[in-house]
């Protein structure tokens, strides 16, 4: 028996299939994704103009709500709304109203007062941008800057255009994500874009400690081993490790962590002579990376910044439009009726 | 209908009002930048037909159009391609169909913010008159009115022609 | 005392009430004809011609309905003493009428906790007075559900409790668990724990599985309940206390319930109606609705469940029963309260799954009348003369749907909202007096 109605899993996309939030990439076919990462080219080349501000978002105002602080993901979107001309408001929750005993829900009261049009959300409950989609006025599109361990969609898709960058296709291409899937909300949306965009194999190299339950049916292979899992590799993507996995006894220590899952000159070698390396950032040297191979000639770590801006003004325009003209149907057919 | 709107002939009137335009202005190096997707396929054929050597130029005008708020987001945008630099240059602005005027305005506002060129002249190959804004092109292939239930449109790029067709309202 | 807001007494009758034609429906099964009962001073006092013939001062006519034993419930939050905001005993018993019940237990997991006879007191005089159905209190096991100090068992006992129950806490010191065992087994009192291994269920809210590895919720694993319940078998094995299981969510723990039960174990186990009907894919979009305790599970596991409901190995289904006012279930997933507002949908959720032919009606009747009357040592229900007239009166084949006005809870967090649901209760008699009638 369903619980929920069927118009709840397209929450973000509009009747015609437009986005209209960007909260996961769970629901979003292979076009929609081939379209944001086409736009996402377009608005890279405006960022190359002497003038690199477009006038789309002129006039609206967008709110980063950052319920837990994160500087380099804010200033990516603030940034990317600045281009789109958008008024940018920053917010930075975790540091005033909650901690004041203020629910989420009567904070979003109070800020739609101030006449939002986005809300770009950063949360640490898995979820809570999709609660915030629910309960907004109609009209004011949300963009997931990273819930919980749920989903970092414009971090998956930048890493998806700066695949496509370098090797120009998906299709046949081996790619592994290493480290503490457990607690990322980057490799579950980038599993899921890799499966979408129709990679051949998507690996997942870690310790049991570090894996979901069931990660398989996310549509990734299990490695537990480095060398096997690097064998024949496209792409190697490496998680950032967060110094308190020590505590809760998920690893002994950083250093075993480093010689069984670290990216070494040496292991890198096993993989195909062209294989790009990726991390989301920010870098921790020598835990899951070494610095020779951070800074070597596969790796593309400098190229994603940039793609992240062109990422965010491509879903953030693209939102605002299904939100535009999903009020547009609304209007007509009131008129109509 | 089409047989009055020979695409060559066209063409050749958008040629020699550009060579009489130049000559005029004294513009010895122009640089031709085509809006996508009609003005791209006629920017092709006019930078060769006038003998210039560099590359032209593709713009898209979807992040400038001012009906945002009405329509969104043109969902198939590609990038703006201007392989030169437009400072201090003369830019020959190309489109198939001028009309309100709007998408011009747009294309103005993209490639100023490529850098201050010294100057913009407009040619496209049809104007249909009806428009919206002060603006008027220095060059046309055929002045045009059509009925209210007609469009036109170009097809191409290869062989270019000119279709009018009636619509359903 | 101001409790609520309005007072409800049952709709007193004087004298006789007739009820005629309906088809009688226990755990035995359906009655060939239609029958006939005649009910006063609280008991059945006449049947068949003999009630046909007899006069009354109010006829219920049940054509087309079933005529059942009142609901039992094992597990219902009435949020007395305590979170008015949530309920109240008046509210909740009400809704508990509306749904088919004629008694529900009380959950321990009130405020302040029902650890001392003075709760107990409380409650029962709270119930008395406002209350259309039979409260029967749950005491504390541990001082302030809190697994360390006992609580003071006999006292409770005499103080009206029927069991004693752990609440949704966990008793984590085995030490502790045992000592409590012994000490029910001592006076016969029986222990309803629902089995938790915390530090493996840590800050989990969700089942460890597929959906939880999609959404990024927190996940409690499988091995959370079962490892617990085969603790506290081994100890109930010991200790020879009478253990129930409360709110299983495994089919593992099915297995080891049976197990033990064939052994001779005394222990017997309940599940939450929800858990029969509903998985994990329920938690898809992060409806927060079903953010439960413990956590919707897999399709294996609700087979498992209903399975061990057919068996008799589980011999109850409870409501689990929670209303939360709405900014309680309006946040993020994680931050929500745990619970369904269930009580007047169990009926219905329990005739779906006979519908799907995924448990026969005489298992669910069981599983809701007989079943949790044997395990608190009640008489086998019956709608036999000299019985006490606790009934309900279901149309099986009309439907209703739940929202926000026709749902009496104070919680408006149902299971299925805006849908139809088949089953509809027309009277609800308990003790011989009109507890709930449809207008």
């Amino acid at each position: 028996m369903t619980a929920h109605d069927p118009s709840s899993t397209s929450l973000q996309l509009t009747s015609d299939g437009q986005l209209k939030h960007f909260l996961t990439l769970d629901d979003l076919d292979r076009a929609l994704l081939t379209d944001i990462l086409d736009t996402a080219d377009s608005f890279i080349e405006v960022g190359e103009r002497t003038i690199k501000n477009v006038p789309l978002l002129r006039g609206r105002t967008v709110v980063n709500l950052f319920f837990e602080s994160s500087t380099r993901t804010r200033s990516t979107f603030e940034l990317a709304a600045k281009r789109l001309s958008a008024d940018v408001l920053n917010l930075d929750i975790s540091t005033s109203a909650t901690s004041k005993g203020e629910s989420l829900s009567d904070t979003l009261l109070n800020l739609e007062a101030m006449a939002s049009d986005m809300f770009v959300v950063r949360h640490s409950q898995s979820g809570a941008p999709h609660f915030i989609a629910e309960s907004v006025t109609p009209g004011v599109a949300i963009i997931n800057a990273g819930d919980g361990r749920h989903a970092h969609p414009t971090q998956a898709m930048l890493d998806m255009l700066t695949i496509r960058q370098h090797k120009s296709r998906f299709e046949g291409l081996k790619v592994a994500i290493v480290g503490d899937i457990l607690h990322s909300r980057v490799a579950r949306s980038q599993i899921r874009a890799l499966n979408t965009l129709g990679v051949a194999e998507v690996r997942v190299i870690a310790p049991a400690t570090l894996l979901p339950s069931d990660v398989e049916s996310l549509g990734c292979k299990v490695e537990y081993d480095m060398t096997r899992g690097l064998d024949d590799l496209d792409v190697v993507i490496m998680l950032r490790l967060q110094r308190e996995r020590m505590e809760g006894a998920l690893l002994p220590s950083e250093r075993e962590f480093y010689r069984l899952y670290g990216l070494s000159t040496e292991k890198l070698a096993l993989a195909r002579p062209d294989c790009i390396v990726m991390h989301p950032g920010p870098i921790n040297r020598g835990v899951e990376i070494e610095s020779a191979v951070a800074d070597g000639p596969q790796s593309v770590i400098l190229n994603q910044v940039t793609n992240g801006i062109a990422i965010r003004m491509a879903v953030m325009s693209m939102a605002m439009s299904g939100q535009v003209s999903e009020r547009a149907r609304a209007r007509s057919q009131e008129m109509g009726s | 209908m089409t047989a009055l709107l020979n695409i060559d002939q066209l063409i050749g009137e958008l040629e020699s009002g550009l060579r009489r335009q130049l000559e005029e202005r004294g513009i010895e190096a122009p640089v031709v930048v085509g809006i996508r997707t009609g003005g791209v396929w006629l920017a092709d054929v006019l930078s060769k037909r006038l003998g210039l050597t560099g590359p032209f130029g593709e713009l898209d005008i979807s992040f400038y159009r001012d009906d945002f708020s009405r329509i969104g987001l043109n969902p198939k945008v590609r990038p703006s391609r201007l392989p030169f630099e437009t400072e201090g240059k003369d830019i020959i602005l190309i489109d198939d169909v001028i009309m309100s005027g709007r998408t011009i305005r747009a294309a103005m506002n993209e490639l100023f913010d490529y850098g201050r060129p010294a100057s913009i002249m407009l040619a496209t190959l049809i104007d249909m008159g009806a428009r919206e804004l002060p603006i008027q092109p220095d060059v046309v292939g055929r002045k045009l009115t059509l009925q209210s239930h007609q469009r036109v449109k170009l097809r191409g790029p290869d062989p270019l022609s000119i279709e009018v067709r009636d619509t359903d309202q | 005392m101001t409790l609520g807001d309005r007072t409800e007494t049952p709709l007193a009758i004087k004298g006789v009430l007739k009820i005629e034609n309906g088809t009688q429906l226990t755990a035995a099964g359906k009655s060939a004809q239609p029958i006939c009962l005649l009910l006063q001073d609280g008991l059945i006092v006449a049947e068949g011609q003999q009630a046909a013939e007899a006069n009354a001062d109010l006829v219920l006519d049940a054509r087309g309905c079933l005529v059942a034993p009142g609901l039992i419930d094992l597990y219902c939050n009435l949020r007395e003493p305590g979170a008015g905001q949530k309920g109240n005993i008046a509210s909740e018993t009400r809704a508990a009428a509306k749904g088919g019940y004629t008694t529900v237990c009380a959950a321990p997991d009130s405020s302040p906790i029902n650890d001392s006879s003075a709760v107990t007191h409380l409650i029962r005089d709270v119930a008395s007075a406002r209350s259309p159905i039979r409260v029967l209190p749950l005491g504390a096991a541990t001082r302030g559900l809190e697994g360390e100090l006992l609580s003071d068992m006999a006292g409770l006992s005499n103080a009206g409790c029927v069991a004693l129950s752990n609440g949704a806490e966990t008793i984590r010191n085995a030490r502790v668990l045992r000592r409590a065992m012994a000490y029910a087994q001592t006076f016969g009192y029986t222990l309803m724990l629902q089995p938790r291994n915390q530090s493996l269920a840590a800050d989990g809210f969700a089942h460890d599985g597929t959906v939880t590895a999609r959404l990024g919720l927190l996940g409690i694993p499988e091995v959370a309940e079962t490892t617990a319940v085969m603790e506290m078998l081994l100890l109930a094995e010991e200790t020879g206390v009478r253990l129930h299981l409360s709110q299983l969510s495994t089919a593992r723990s099915v297995d080891m319930v049976a197990d033990a039960q064939a052994r001779g174990v005394k222990v017997s186990a309940d599940v939450a109606m929800h858990q029969l009907v509903f998985t994990e894919a329920a938690l898809a979009g992060f409806d927060s609705r079903f953010h439960v305790q413990p956590p919707l599970r897999s399709e294996r596991d609700r087979q498992g469940l209903l399975a061990g409901v057919r068996s008799g190995v589980i011999g109850a289904i409870v409501s689990q029963h929670q209303p939360h006012d709405s900014a309680a279930k309006r946040a993020p997933f994680g931050a929500t309260e745990p619970g369904l507002s269930a009580v007047e949908s169990v009926l219905s959720l329990g005739l779906s799954l006979v519908g799907q032919g995924e448990l026969a009606i005489t298992d669910l009747v069981r599983a809701l009348t007989d079943g949790p009357a044997a395990i608190l040592g009640l008489p086998t229900p019956a709608l036999a003369v000299g019985q006490v007239a606790d009934l309900c009166i279901v149309d099986p084949e009309a439907s209703w749907t739940a929202d926000a006005v026709t749902i009496l809870s104070a919680g408006k967090h149902v299971p299925l909202s805006g849908q139809p649901l088949t089953g509809v209760v027309r009277h609800t008699i308990c003790n011989g007096q009109l507890a709930w009638s449809l207008s």
